[in-house]
This record gives structure tokens, sequence and C-alpha cells, in this order.
């Protein structure tokens, strides 16, 4: 048993807290969602003393959704994971078998309390024209991206450019396929996850368009500043859905699943929902949505599972070794 | 009772010294190794055989075993220049540029792959006159090599300069006085001298640049077929949640490693018996 040791930490760890009042959660997230959830933590541990008298304090783990996710598989006590896909939380049930594999039926909207999708952070003044997909193609036009082996942000951007594609062409595979192609010929360095592709571009310079997360692409935008980079939205992207679970298992033996349950829940209210539209994740909710009108620029979005038939199927047939994504590198078999 | 390979010497304690180094290497080092074997074997021979046999991770072979050969070999003669300034001459400055080549032990490799990769992308301070000369270094195999000769560097200098230090110029002056000329007082009096360092140099170089992740991956651009190094392949496999793949290819490279390590010391003793028969 080679979690022994840490569970017997965590155990004891568990116990000394349980014994001093305050609840313990520990959320394990991915990459950007740091500044949502420390916001998100401070309202629900506000709101939770209100209704229930009792302390809760909410530690957050960010990193790659996938490391993130493996992470937990190996024996990191999450008691909730807020992943960047699907498929990671999936293998967590698979694989550590520590929620059940209908998890994602659990909660509203497929158990993702906020959207989010794919758009293009520029240069500012836009020097390179770069307006919608087709232009990423373009000799000349340098495109920045993660590697989808290893970074989920890159895995969405990489379906919502071959779903493009596929709209264009009338669901024309083949072409959808040669599009995806020359696109990655334009891109010169594939970082591991979306913080080093942000970086890579805002820091270091390189490249024309960076393929990002709205809400990372917004954060940047902020950071850099209006004079450096502008956030291009294209015509039709993919609606990226980032889904939230509690992890069965390890809040049980927590005992902790009706505050997991509660913060998720929360995620839902229509103050966790505001608290998400203004972090940049497109809530779903109008009511929240309407308090910060132009900032979220209507596009025809499509999803996962109608254009891919669900994230097994997709990493299955474009991510795995021998998949599409190592046909476009010439990793042939 | 005959031990074999029991010499006698004037200080005792043999069987302490001994069962402790064993011990030690049986815990530290050939422990975790076999772990990482038999992670690898729990898997099918199939599937093992494809994860170390794809293209991609074929390709990355040869990126991590060539550049780490040839940072290797820019590590030898530029750190034996380093280390002879260093020991040969005075100069204003020396305390420190003796410091400084330590440095590249110290950093943590990540700083120092990301400041190298600000230095040599397109754009950057030294990139930007490369470029116009058609050399790009950032982002391909040759930025790999840069990355690798600076942190390979430090383990020449410092295995090359007590050696240099402790060399009798004597030898130098008699050969001279026999009417030898410079060019056979190096070959013939100096380099035998250092080349037992200078392998151990290389071989400690070669053995890091192997291993070598962090500053790597920052300048390599990780583009699959051209510019992956065999490391990154093993966390992307693990990312991929292929335990058991990611421990065969690691598995590869120690093999592979430590059959080049081994040569690399035979040839090392090759010279010095060479020298001690001379």
């Amino acid at each position: 048993m080679k979690h022994t040791p840490r569970m017997i930490a965590a155990l004891m760890l568990g116990s000394a807290l349980f014994a001093a009042g305050p609840v313990k959660l520990l959320n394990v997230s991915y990459d950007p969602t740091r500044e949502l959830y420390q916001e998100i933590n401070a309202a629900f541990a506000k709101q939770w003393k209100a209704k229930t008298g009792a302390d809760v304090t909410i530690s957050q783990s960010h990193g790659g959704s996938g490391k993130q996710a493996r992470s937990v598989i190996d024996g990191l006590q999450a008691d909730v994971v807020t992943l960047g896909l699907a498929y990671d939380i999936d293998s967590i049930a698979e694989h550590a078998h520590l929620l059940p594999a209908n998890w994602q039926t659990r909660l509203p909207n497929n158990s993702t309390p906020y959207t989010s999708t794919i758009v293009f952070l520029v240069r500012k003044g836009n020097p390179k024209h770069i307006g919608d997909w087709e232009d990423l193609v373009k000799p000349g036009v340098s495109v920045i991206t993660p590697n989808p082996k290893t970074s989920g942000g890159a895995r969405w951007s990489y379906l919502a450019a071959w779903g493009y594609a596929l709209k264009k062409n009338n669901g024309d595979d083949k072409k959808a396929e040669e599009f995806v192609t020359r696109l990655y010929r334009n891109v010169p360095v594939l970082d591991s996850g979306a913080r080093g592709s942000t970086t890579t571009f805002a820091q270091r310079g390189i490249g024309d368009v960076l393929l990002s997360w709205e809400n990372e692409a917004f954060l940047a935008l902020n950071e850099l500043g209006k004079d450096k980079v502008e956030v291009i939205t294209p015509a039709i992207s993919i609606l990226a859905e980032p889904p939230v679970a509690v992890v069965d298992k390890i809040a049980a033996k927590h005992g902790t699943t009706e505050v997991a349950k509660a913060y998720l829940e929360f995620l839902y209210s229509e103050e966790g929902q505001e608290i998400g539209a203004k972090n940049y994740y497109r809530a779903r909710s109008a009511q929240a949505l309407a308090k910060y009108p132009n900032r979220f620029p209507a596009l025809q979005l499509f999803t996962v599972d109608e254009l891919f038939g669900g994230w097994q199927k997709a990493q299955k047939r474009h991510f795995e070794d021998g998949g599409v994504f190592d046909r476009i590198y010439g990793v042939g078999r | 009772m005959l031990t074999p390979f029991k010499r006698p010497s004037v200080l005792p304690g043999f069987w302490p010294a001994f069962s402790y180094t064993a011990l030690y290497l049986t815990v530290i080092v050939l422990i975790p190794l076999s772990a990482v074997f038999l992670k690898a074997v729990s898997s099918s021979w199939e599937h093992l055989w494809k994860a170390i046999s794809a293209p991609n991770v074929v390709a990355s072979y040869r990126l991590s075993f060539g550049a780490s050969l040839v940072a290797g070999l820019i590590s030898v003669v530029v750190g034996f220049l380093v280390a002879w300034v260093l020991v040969r001459y005075e100069f204003p400055g020396k305390a420190l540029a003796d410091a400084l080549v330590d440095l590249p032990f110290a950093l943590p490799t990540a700083v120092a792959g990301i400041a190298l990769t600000s230095l040599y992308t397109e754009n950057g301070w030294v990139g930007r006159y490369l470029t116009p000369l058609g050399i790009k270094v950032a982002f391909t195999p040759l930025g790999v090599v840069v990355a690798l000769t600076f942190i390979g560097l430090p383990f020449v200098v410092r295995s090359v300069q007590p050696v240099l230090a402790d060399a009798d110029r004597e030898l130098e002056e008699a050969a001279a006085s026999l009417g030898a000329t410079r060019r056979q007082i190096f070959w013939r009096v100096i380099l035998p001298i250092v080349r037992p360092a200078l392998f151990t140099g290389f071989a400690l170089a070669l053995a890091r640049a192997l291993g070598e992740y962090g500053s790597v991956i920052f300048i390599s651009g990780n583009l699959p077929m051209k510019t992956e190094i065999t490391p990154l392949l093993i966390v992307s496999k693990l990312e991929q949640y292929d335990y058991a793949g990611a421990t065969a290819i690691a598995a590869v490279m120690l093999i592979a490693s430590f059959a080049l390590l081994l040569g690399v010391n035979a040839l090392q003793r090759r010279t010095r018996r060479f020298m001690e028969t001379e």
C-alpha cells in the first residue's frame, strides 16, 4: 500500500482539525481558476457560517488539469474536484474508483456551473489581422497553444479548430484534419500547459496569436494592459464545460460529504453565479450575465457531445498515442 | 577464510565499510531503480514494446542521446580551457570567475531554461543577431545542446581543475629542455595527466544531460518528432495515465545511460593503465 503513510498522516491531520472545530475542504482545481475560487471560498464560508454556525476553511490546489487528476488518483485528499474537462474526472472514476462513473449527471448542466470558450489573444492593433479561425492557417502567422496531450485547455482549442472546420466544410472530416494540420504547422512551440503558453506569448513575445481560455485571456489582458494585447472572439467556437464533482470516497472518509455538496451547489446559486461572471466565466444564470453586459460577446457555440460524441470518444480518437494528433506530427504507427 | 577481494590494509574495518556501502547502494539506488522495472513489467510486453518503439519516442532517444553527447564533448573542450585559465593564470576577478563556474549547479534548472530561451528566441538579446544569419537556436535541437552545455560545463571544470593544479610544472619544463615542441608538450605531457579527469567530467556531464528536464523543455519547443526529449515523453505518458509506458521508456533510458557510463568508465580505466605502464 503505497499511500498508507500519507493516508495516516491525512487522517491524523483530519482528526486533529475535527477536534479543533472548523471543517476543512480541499478543492483540487486546474490552472486559471485561482482567482475565481479565492472569491467563491470566502463567500461560501460566510454563507455556511450564517446557515449552520460552523466554520469551514477551504484549501485550493492548482495545476494542469490532467496533472491534478493524477495527483488525486495517486492519493491527494481532494474532497471536491473542479477540473478543466470531464475526461479528467472520468479518469479519477475509472482509475481510482473514488466516485461513480455517472458523476456528471448528479448536478445540473452536466455538472458545469459555468462555461467558457476558446478565444484569440493578439498583439495590440492586431497587426496580422486575425479575426477568425481561417486566419490562423495563413502562411506567416505564428500560433501559440500548448500540447493537447498534456494540457486540458489545449484539447479544447484543438477541438474548437476541428469543429470550426467541420462546420465550414459541411462535416467533412478529411477537410477538418487538413485544416487542423495546417494550423499546427504554424505552431512554433508546444508548451506543456496553458500557463506556460501564456508566458511564451506574453513574456517572451513569441507568436502572433495565443489560443486561450476566454477567462485566461481576460486575465492576461488585465495583467499586461490594454496597450499590449487584445482579445478577439471568433464567430464560432467550442462551448468549454469545466465540470465539478464531489469525490465521494474521500469526502465520506473526512466526513465532509454534506459541506462538499453544499459548496458545489453554492456555485449554482445566484451569488456563486455572479462571482463566476465577475471572474470572466460564462455563468449559466442570465441574471448574473446581465450584470456584465458587453463582457461576453455572442458567438455560435458547439459542444463536444454534439460534434465529437463526448470526451471519451474525442480523447481516444484524437489525443491517445497513435491518434490524430500524433498523425499530424508524423508519428505514424 | 580467504576473501578474494580484501587486500591487506593498515586501516581496519573492511567489513563494516563494505557492508555499509552495499546497504547504501541497495536502499538509495537499487530499490528505487528496481521499482521502475517492476512497474514497467506490470503491463503486457506488447504494450511496453509499443511504448518504447513508437516513432516519436525513438526520435526522442536520438535527440536526447545525441544532444547530450555533443553537449558533453563541447563541455570537455571548453571546460578544459576554463580550468586551464583558472589554474595557470593570475588575473583580477579570478576568485569571482571561479565562483561563477558553479552557478549552473545552484540555479534551479527551470530558471536557467527560461533565461536561455529569452536570450535565444528570435527577438531575444542574442537571438536577434543570430536570426539574420539564418541560425535558429530556441525551439531547435541546437537550443537543446545549448541548455545541456550550460548545465554540463561545471562538471568538467571541477573535475579537471584539481588535477591540473597538482600537475608538476617541472615535467613540462623537463620536456621543453629535452627539445619537445609546445604541441608535443600538450599532447604527450599535459593531456595524459588530465585525461582521466576529462573522462570523469565528461561522464558526469553526460549523465546529467541525459536526465535533464527543467532547463530543456523551455528552450526545446517540444515539437513531436523534432525537439521532444525523452524525459518529456515520460512526463507526457504519466499525464495520460500510462504509468507502465512511462516506466518502460524510463527503463530504456536507464539501461542505455548505464551502458554509456560503463563504456566511458572502461575507456577511462584503459587510459589510466596505459599511463601506468608507460
